[in-house]
Protein backbone atom coordinates (compact mmCIF):
# COMPACT_ATOMS: atom_id res chain seq x y z
CA UNK A 1 0.00 0.00 0.00
CA UNK A 2 2.39 2.11 1.00
CA UNK A 3 4.81 1.50 -2.37
CA UNK A 4 1.85 3.66 -4.12
CA UNK A 5 2.96 6.87 -2.43
CA UNK A 6 6.32 6.47 -3.86
CA UNK A 7 5.42 7.99 -6.90
CA UNK A 8 6.22 12.19 -6.21
CA UNK A 9 2.63 13.27 -8.07
CA UNK A 10 0.67 10.37 -6.10
CA UNK A 11 2.63 11.44 -2.77
CA UNK A 12 1.86 15.71 -3.47
CA UNK A 13 -1.45 14.56 -3.95
CA UNK A 14 -2.06 12.30 -0.86
CA UNK A 15 -0.29 14.51 1.06
CA UNK A 16 -2.49 17.97 -0.03
CA UNK A 17 -5.88 15.92 1.45
CA UNK A 18 -3.69 14.21 4.53
CA UNK A 19 -1.61 17.23 5.86
CA UNK A 20 -4.18 19.74 7.14
CA UNK A 21 -6.18 16.46 8.56
CA UNK A 22 -3.11 15.05 10.41
CA UNK A 23 -1.85 18.14 12.14
CA UNK A 24 -5.31 19.09 12.69
CA UNK A 25 -5.90 15.63 14.53
CA UNK A 26 -2.56 15.57 16.11
CA UNK A 27 -3.01 19.35 17.37
CA UNK A 28 -6.65 18.09 18.79
CA UNK A 29 -5.03 14.90 20.37
CA UNK A 30 -1.97 16.28 21.77
CA UNK A 31 -4.06 19.08 23.02
CA UNK A 32 -6.36 17.06 24.68
CA UNK A 33 -3.46 15.38 26.26
CA UNK A 34 -1.61 18.12 27.44
CA UNK A 35 -5.19 20.03 29.06
CA UNK A 36 -5.42 16.59 30.98
CA UNK A 37 -2.15 16.31 32.64
CA UNK A 38 -1.74 19.81 33.18
CA UNK A 39 -5.13 20.34 34.66
CA UNK A 40 -7.31 17.54 35.02
CA UNK A 41 -5.23 14.63 36.13
CA UNK A 42 -4.23 14.93 40.08
CA UNK A 43 -0.70 15.25 41.47
CA UNK A 44 0.93 11.96 42.50
CA UNK A 45 2.80 13.69 45.96
CA UNK A 46 5.15 10.72 46.14
CA UNK A 47 6.55 11.64 42.58
CA UNK A 48 7.10 15.27 43.27
CA UNK A 49 3.76 17.04 42.96
CA UNK A 50 3.41 18.87 39.51
CA UNK A 51 6.75 18.30 37.96
CA UNK A 52 5.45 14.93 37.08
CA UNK A 53 2.95 16.45 34.35
CA UNK A 54 6.46 16.97 32.48
CA UNK A 55 5.72 13.67 31.87
CA UNK A 56 3.08 14.33 29.24
CA UNK A 57 5.58 15.71 27.23
CA UNK A 58 9.10 13.88 28.00
CA UNK A 59 7.25 10.33 27.32
CA UNK A 60 6.28 11.02 23.63
CA UNK A 61 9.03 12.96 22.73
CA UNK A 62 11.79 10.24 24.05
CA UNK A 63 9.70 7.59 22.24
CA UNK A 64 9.06 9.72 19.15
CA UNK A 65 13.30 11.05 19.01
CA UNK A 66 14.20 7.60 18.85
CA UNK A 67 11.80 6.30 16.16
CA UNK A 68 12.62 8.97 14.08
CA UNK A 69 16.23 8.31 13.88
CA UNK A 70 15.18 5.00 13.05
CA UNK A 71 12.97 6.68 10.10
CA UNK A 72 16.15 8.59 8.77
CA UNK A 73 18.48 5.54 8.62
CA UNK A 74 15.48 3.86 6.86
CA UNK A 75 14.66 6.71 4.67
CA UNK A 76 18.80 6.92 3.61
CA UNK A 77 19.31 3.20 3.63
CA UNK A 78 15.71 3.10 0.78
CA UNK A 79 17.83 5.90 -0.97
CA UNK A 80 21.09 4.62 -0.56
CA UNK A 81 19.92 1.17 -2.22
CA UNK A 82 17.49 2.08 -4.51
CA UNK A 83 18.26 5.43 -5.11
CA UNK A 84 14.25 6.18 -4.57
CA UNK A 85 14.02 9.98 -4.84
CA UNK A 86 11.54 10.88 -1.90
CA UNK A 87 13.26 8.62 0.33
CA UNK A 88 16.02 11.31 0.38
CA UNK A 89 13.33 13.77 0.67
CA UNK A 90 11.79 12.10 3.62
CA UNK A 91 15.31 11.79 5.33
CA UNK A 92 15.58 15.64 4.92
CA UNK A 93 12.48 16.37 6.13
CA UNK A 94 12.67 14.00 9.21
CA UNK A 95 16.33 15.42 10.28
CA UNK A 96 15.45 19.14 11.72
CA UNK A 97 12.11 17.45 13.33
CA UNK A 98 13.75 14.48 14.90
CA UNK A 99 16.45 16.97 16.48
CA UNK A 100 13.37 18.87 17.99
CA UNK A 101 12.10 16.48 19.26
CA UNK A 102 15.24 14.69 20.70
CA UNK A 103 16.38 18.78 21.98
CA UNK A 104 12.39 18.45 23.79
CA UNK A 105 13.07 15.04 25.48
CA UNK A 106 16.46 16.35 26.78
CA UNK A 107 15.27 19.27 28.16
CA UNK A 108 12.18 18.12 29.58
CA UNK A 109 13.84 15.06 31.00
CA UNK A 110 16.73 17.77 32.80
CA UNK A 111 14.06 20.29 33.98
CA UNK A 112 12.16 16.63 35.59
CA UNK A 113 15.03 15.48 37.28
CA UNK A 114 16.45 18.16 39.03
CA UNK A 115 13.66 18.58 41.39
CA UNK A 116 12.85 15.05 41.46
CA UNK A 117 15.96 13.36 41.61
CA UNK A 118 17.39 16.08 44.22
CA UNK A 119 20.42 16.39 42.38
CA UNK A 120 21.83 19.61 40.80
CA UNK A 121 21.35 20.26 37.00
CA UNK A 122 24.56 19.59 36.15
CA UNK A 123 24.89 16.21 37.89
CA UNK A 124 21.35 15.19 36.45
CA UNK A 125 22.46 16.16 32.98
CA UNK A 126 26.28 14.53 32.80
CA UNK A 127 25.25 11.82 35.51
CA UNK A 128 22.16 10.11 34.08
CA UNK A 129 23.07 7.75 31.12
CA UNK A 130 19.62 7.73 29.95
CA UNK A 131 19.79 11.28 29.48
CA UNK A 132 23.81 11.10 27.77
CA UNK A 133 22.54 8.89 25.31
CA UNK A 134 19.65 11.09 24.45
CA UNK A 135 22.35 13.87 24.12
CA UNK A 136 24.58 12.02 22.43
CA UNK A 137 21.42 11.29 19.67
CA UNK A 138 21.20 14.81 19.34
CA UNK A 139 24.59 15.03 18.47
CA UNK A 140 24.05 12.66 15.45
CA UNK A 141 20.89 14.50 14.01
CA UNK A 142 22.65 18.24 14.31
CA UNK A 143 25.90 16.57 13.03
CA UNK A 144 23.94 14.90 9.93
CA UNK A 145 22.01 18.47 9.33
CA UNK A 146 25.43 20.23 9.18
CA UNK A 147 27.07 17.48 6.89
CA UNK A 148 24.38 17.90 4.25
CA UNK A 149 24.54 21.87 5.08
CA UNK A 150 28.17 21.89 4.25
CA UNK A 151 28.38 20.05 0.89
CA UNK A 152 28.13 21.89 -2.33
CA UNK A 153 25.27 19.84 -4.49
CA UNK A 154 22.00 17.92 -3.35
CA UNK A 155 23.27 14.79 -4.93
CA UNK A 156 26.64 14.40 -2.85
CA UNK A 157 24.64 15.78 0.58
CA UNK A 158 22.19 12.91 -0.14
CA UNK A 159 24.84 10.62 -0.20
CA UNK A 160 26.96 11.32 2.41
CA UNK A 161 24.15 11.80 4.56
CA UNK A 162 22.87 8.52 4.18
CA UNK A 163 26.24 6.73 4.62
CA UNK A 164 26.49 8.94 7.93
CA UNK A 165 22.97 7.92 8.93
CA UNK A 166 23.30 4.43 8.50
CA UNK A 167 26.32 4.14 10.25
CA UNK A 168 25.18 5.80 12.89
CA UNK A 169 22.28 3.59 13.32
CA UNK A 170 24.55 0.49 13.82
CA UNK A 171 26.86 2.11 16.42
CA UNK A 172 23.86 3.54 17.95
CA UNK A 173 23.11 0.03 19.78
CA UNK A 174 26.94 0.00 20.54
CA UNK A 175 26.82 3.76 22.25
CA UNK A 176 23.66 3.28 24.30
CA UNK A 177 25.20 -0.05 25.83
CA UNK A 178 29.02 1.89 26.71
CA UNK A 179 26.68 4.74 28.61
CA UNK A 180 25.14 2.51 30.41
CA UNK A 181 28.40 0.42 31.36
CA UNK A 182 29.35 3.78 32.35
CA UNK A 183 26.64 4.50 34.66
CA UNK A 184 25.13 1.30 35.93
CA UNK A 185 23.18 2.94 38.24
CA UNK A 186 20.82 4.75 36.50
CA UNK A 187 18.39 7.23 38.36
CA UNK A 188 16.28 6.93 35.66
CA UNK A 189 13.09 4.33 35.95
CA UNK A 190 12.81 1.75 34.13
CA UNK A 191 10.27 1.29 31.48
CA UNK A 192 6.55 1.71 33.30
CA UNK A 193 4.28 1.39 30.41
CA UNK A 194 5.51 -1.77 28.54
CA UNK A 195 6.55 -4.32 30.91
CA UNK A 196 7.32 -7.82 30.75
CA UNK A 197 7.33 -11.00 32.56
CA UNK A 198 7.67 -10.75 36.24
CA UNK A 199 7.66 -7.02 36.29
CA UNK A 200 4.08 -7.04 34.61
CA UNK A 201 2.86 -9.60 36.98
CA UNK A 202 4.01 -7.71 40.04
CA UNK A 203 2.71 -4.12 39.60
CA UNK A 204 -0.15 -2.80 36.75
CA UNK A 205 2.28 -0.22 35.47
CA UNK A 206 0.62 3.21 35.15
CA UNK A 207 -2.86 3.89 36.39
CA UNK A 208 -5.60 4.40 33.77
CA UNK A 209 -5.70 8.03 34.78
CA UNK A 210 -2.17 8.85 33.67
CA UNK A 211 -2.13 5.85 30.85
CA UNK A 212 -4.61 7.08 28.74
CA UNK A 213 -3.68 10.69 28.37
CA UNK A 214 -0.01 9.84 27.73
CA UNK A 215 -1.09 7.25 24.85
CA UNK A 216 -3.72 9.77 23.27
CA UNK A 217 -0.80 12.47 23.51
CA UNK A 218 1.87 9.89 22.07
CA UNK A 219 -0.36 9.25 19.08
CA UNK A 220 -1.25 13.09 18.85
CA UNK A 221 2.58 13.95 18.56
CA UNK A 222 2.70 11.00 16.38
CA UNK A 223 0.52 12.25 14.11
CA UNK A 224 1.54 16.02 14.14
CA UNK A 225 5.43 15.27 13.67
CA UNK A 226 3.95 13.12 10.37
CA UNK A 227 2.25 16.14 9.10
CA UNK A 228 5.20 18.32 9.62
CA UNK A 229 7.36 16.09 7.76
CA UNK A 230 4.94 15.81 5.14
CA UNK A 231 4.57 19.62 5.36
CA UNK A 232 8.82 20.37 4.71
CA UNK A 233 8.51 17.40 1.92
CA UNK A 234 5.96 19.30 0.40
CA UNK A 235 8.58 22.19 0.46
CA UNK A 236 11.40 20.66 -0.98
CA UNK A 237 9.72 19.19 -3.95
CA UNK A 238 8.00 22.48 -4.79
CA UNK A 239 11.58 24.24 -3.76
CA UNK A 240 13.37 20.97 -6.63
CA UNK A 241 10.61 22.37 -9.42
CA UNK A 242 11.08 25.47 -8.88
CA UNK A 243 15.19 25.53 -9.44
CA UNK A 244 13.92 23.00 -12.40
CA UNK A 245 11.28 26.07 -13.62
CA UNK A 246 14.43 28.52 -13.48
CA UNK A 247 16.83 26.14 -15.29
CA UNK A 248 14.41 25.78 -17.80
CA UNK A 249 13.23 29.68 -17.88
CA UNK A 250 17.22 30.30 -18.21
CA UNK A 251 17.94 27.56 -20.99
CA UNK A 252 14.90 29.27 -23.09
CA UNK A 253 15.94 33.08 -22.29
CA UNK B 1 52.30 19.22 30.12
CA UNK B 2 49.62 22.05 30.47
CA UNK B 3 48.03 20.34 32.62
CA UNK B 4 49.96 20.50 35.99
CA UNK B 5 50.01 24.33 34.90
CA UNK B 6 46.35 24.60 34.99
CA UNK B 7 44.75 22.48 37.39
CA UNK B 8 47.46 22.90 40.23
CA UNK B 9 50.14 20.30 41.41
CA UNK B 10 48.05 18.87 43.98
CA UNK B 11 50.05 15.27 43.45
CA UNK B 12 46.72 13.23 44.48
CA UNK B 13 44.31 14.94 41.69
CA UNK B 14 46.89 14.73 39.04
CA UNK B 15 47.35 10.98 39.72
CA UNK B 16 43.71 10.27 39.48
CA UNK B 17 42.78 12.61 36.48
CA UNK B 18 45.76 11.79 34.48
CA UNK B 19 44.57 8.89 32.60
CA UNK B 20 41.73 11.13 31.87
CA UNK B 21 43.64 13.76 30.45
CA UNK B 22 45.77 11.24 27.84
CA UNK B 23 41.83 10.07 26.77
CA UNK B 24 41.41 13.49 25.77
CA UNK B 25 44.95 14.44 24.54
CA UNK B 26 44.04 11.14 22.22
CA UNK B 27 40.98 12.49 20.95
CA UNK B 28 42.29 15.54 20.00
CA UNK B 29 45.31 14.62 18.74
CA UNK B 30 43.26 12.59 16.32
CA UNK B 31 40.43 15.08 15.17
CA UNK B 32 42.98 18.32 15.19
CA UNK B 33 44.92 16.25 12.54
CA UNK B 34 41.91 14.25 10.31
CA UNK B 35 40.74 17.84 8.60
CA UNK B 36 43.98 16.85 5.56
CA UNK B 37 44.00 13.43 5.84
CA UNK B 38 41.84 12.90 2.75
CA UNK B 39 41.16 16.27 1.65
CA UNK B 40 45.01 16.79 0.46
CA UNK B 41 44.29 13.84 -2.13
CA UNK B 42 41.46 14.79 -3.28
CA UNK B 43 42.89 18.60 -4.00
CA UNK B 44 45.84 16.91 -6.08
CA UNK B 45 43.91 14.57 -7.44
CA UNK B 46 45.11 11.59 -5.63
CA UNK B 47 42.03 10.33 -5.27
CA UNK B 48 40.89 10.27 -8.65
CA UNK B 49 43.33 8.13 -9.11
CA UNK B 50 43.00 5.63 -6.16
CA UNK B 51 38.61 5.67 -7.87
CA UNK B 52 40.29 4.01 -11.02
CA UNK B 53 42.76 1.60 -9.54
CA UNK B 54 41.54 -2.10 -9.05
CA UNK B 55 42.55 -2.06 -5.21
CA UNK B 56 39.46 -1.80 -3.29
CA UNK B 57 39.29 2.29 -2.10
CA UNK B 58 38.70 0.88 1.30
CA UNK B 59 41.73 -0.71 1.51
CA UNK B 60 43.52 1.86 0.49
CA UNK B 61 41.34 4.40 3.10
CA UNK B 62 42.09 1.67 5.71
CA UNK B 63 46.02 2.13 4.82
CA UNK B 64 45.67 5.39 4.88
CA UNK B 65 44.23 5.32 8.17
CA UNK B 66 46.72 3.10 9.61
CA UNK B 67 49.51 4.94 8.56
CA UNK B 68 48.15 8.72 9.96
CA UNK B 69 47.51 6.59 13.37
CA UNK B 70 51.13 5.49 13.40
CA UNK B 71 52.46 9.25 12.67
CA UNK B 72 50.27 10.90 14.58
CA UNK B 73 48.81 8.49 17.62
CA UNK B 74 50.77 5.89 18.43
CA UNK B 75 53.95 8.40 19.25
CA UNK B 76 50.91 9.68 22.37
CA UNK B 77 50.74 6.14 23.59
CA UNK B 78 54.57 5.07 23.31
CA UNK B 79 54.99 8.28 25.21
CA UNK B 80 52.27 7.69 27.99
CA UNK B 81 54.53 6.07 30.48
CA UNK B 82 56.52 9.12 30.95
CA UNK B 83 53.25 11.75 30.26
CA UNK B 84 51.51 9.53 32.96
CA UNK B 85 54.44 9.64 35.45
CA UNK B 86 54.37 13.51 34.55
CA UNK B 87 50.96 13.71 36.03
CA UNK B 88 52.01 11.36 38.72
CA UNK B 89 50.36 8.36 37.48
CA UNK B 90 52.51 5.36 38.92
CA UNK B 91 54.53 3.65 36.23
CA UNK B 92 53.21 -0.04 36.65
CA UNK B 93 50.33 0.96 35.91
CA UNK B 94 50.33 3.06 33.53
CA UNK B 95 52.34 0.27 30.85
CA UNK B 96 49.66 -1.88 30.77
CA UNK B 97 47.40 0.76 30.29
CA UNK B 98 49.34 1.62 26.86
CA UNK B 99 46.94 -1.21 25.42
CA UNK B 100 44.04 0.44 25.92
CA UNK B 101 45.27 3.54 24.59
CA UNK B 102 46.33 1.95 21.19
CA UNK B 103 43.47 0.30 20.51
CA UNK B 104 40.82 3.08 21.99
CA UNK B 105 43.15 5.48 19.76
CA UNK B 106 42.94 3.51 16.47
CA UNK B 107 38.91 3.69 17.30
CA UNK B 108 39.26 7.37 16.90
CA UNK B 109 41.06 7.20 14.04
CA UNK B 110 38.76 4.99 12.25
CA UNK B 111 35.83 7.14 13.02
CA UNK B 112 37.50 10.27 12.66
CA UNK B 113 38.39 8.91 9.38
CA UNK B 114 35.25 7.91 8.56
CA UNK B 115 34.25 11.88 9.28
CA UNK B 116 37.01 13.49 7.24
CA UNK B 117 35.85 11.45 4.28
CA UNK B 118 32.31 12.29 4.75
CA UNK B 119 33.58 16.06 4.53
CA UNK B 120 36.81 15.67 2.31
CA UNK B 121 34.61 18.15 -0.51
CA UNK B 122 34.01 20.74 2.55
CA UNK B 123 37.11 23.58 2.81
CA UNK B 124 37.70 24.03 6.59
CA UNK B 125 35.41 21.49 7.91
CA UNK B 126 37.37 20.90 10.88
CA UNK B 127 34.61 21.72 13.70
CA UNK B 128 32.14 19.64 11.09
CA UNK B 129 34.20 16.85 11.46
CA UNK B 130 34.39 16.99 15.00
CA UNK B 131 31.13 16.86 14.91
CA UNK B 132 30.30 14.02 13.41
CA UNK B 133 32.66 11.95 14.85
CA UNK B 134 32.39 12.86 18.71
CA UNK B 135 29.26 11.00 18.92
CA UNK B 136 31.70 7.91 18.00
CA UNK B 137 34.06 8.70 20.09
CA UNK B 138 31.76 7.57 22.81
CA UNK B 139 31.95 4.12 23.31
CA UNK B 140 36.18 4.11 22.92
CA UNK B 141 36.39 6.75 25.56
CA UNK B 142 33.98 4.80 27.90
CA UNK B 143 34.96 1.60 27.67
CA UNK B 144 38.75 2.82 27.59
CA UNK B 145 38.35 4.80 30.83
CA UNK B 146 36.35 1.69 32.62
CA UNK B 147 39.27 0.08 31.61
CA UNK B 148 41.96 1.71 33.21
CA UNK B 149 39.62 2.19 36.63
CA UNK B 150 38.79 -1.40 36.80
CA UNK B 151 42.17 -2.64 36.03
CA UNK B 152 42.45 -5.85 33.35
CA UNK B 153 40.41 -8.07 35.27
CA UNK B 154 37.32 -6.60 34.14
CA UNK B 155 35.15 -7.38 31.07
CA UNK B 156 35.64 -3.37 29.82
CA UNK B 157 39.09 -4.34 28.50
CA UNK B 158 37.43 -6.80 26.43
CA UNK B 159 34.12 -4.32 24.85
CA UNK B 160 36.55 -1.89 24.28
CA UNK B 161 38.49 -4.59 21.96
CA UNK B 162 35.03 -5.50 20.45
CA UNK B 163 34.53 -1.81 19.53
CA UNK B 164 37.82 -1.40 17.77
CA UNK B 165 37.27 -4.66 15.58
CA UNK B 166 33.80 -3.69 15.03
CA UNK B 167 35.51 -0.39 14.02
CA UNK B 168 37.53 -2.19 11.78
CA UNK B 169 35.31 -3.92 9.92
CA UNK B 170 32.99 -1.37 9.63
CA UNK B 171 34.60 2.01 9.30
CA UNK B 172 37.05 0.97 5.75
CA UNK B 173 33.54 0.30 4.08
CA UNK B 174 32.56 3.46 5.13
CA UNK B 175 35.31 5.25 4.47
CA UNK B 176 35.38 3.92 0.98
CA UNK B 177 31.88 5.20 -0.43
CA UNK B 178 32.53 8.30 1.41
CA UNK B 179 35.34 8.40 -0.67
CA UNK B 180 34.23 7.26 -3.69
CA UNK B 181 31.58 10.02 -3.65
CA UNK B 182 34.43 12.39 -2.64
CA UNK B 183 36.54 11.83 -6.08
CA UNK B 184 33.08 12.17 -8.00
Amino acid sequence: MWTILANPHRFMGFSRVAIPIVIGLGVLLSGWSLYQGLWVVPPVPNQGGDIARAMFIHVPSAWLCMGLYGGLAVSSFVWFIWRHELADVAARAIAPIGAGYTALCFATGAIWGEPTWGKAWRNVILYDSRLMSVLVLLFLFIGYMALRAALDTRQKGARAGAILAMVGLINLPIIKFSVDLWKESTIHQPSSVIRFGEAAAESSGIHPVFLVPLLIGFLGQILLSSGLIMLLMRAEIFGQQADALIARRLNEA
Amino acid sequence: MLVPLTLGDEAETLAKIGPGVLWLALALASLVTLERVFQADLQDGALDLWAQEETSISLIALTKTMAHWFISGAPLVLMSPVLGRLLGVPFEQMVPAMLAYGMGGLTFFLWGGVAAALAAGVARAGLLIALIAIPFFVPAIIFGTLSLSEGFDGSAILFLGASTLFALGVAPAAMGAALRLAAE
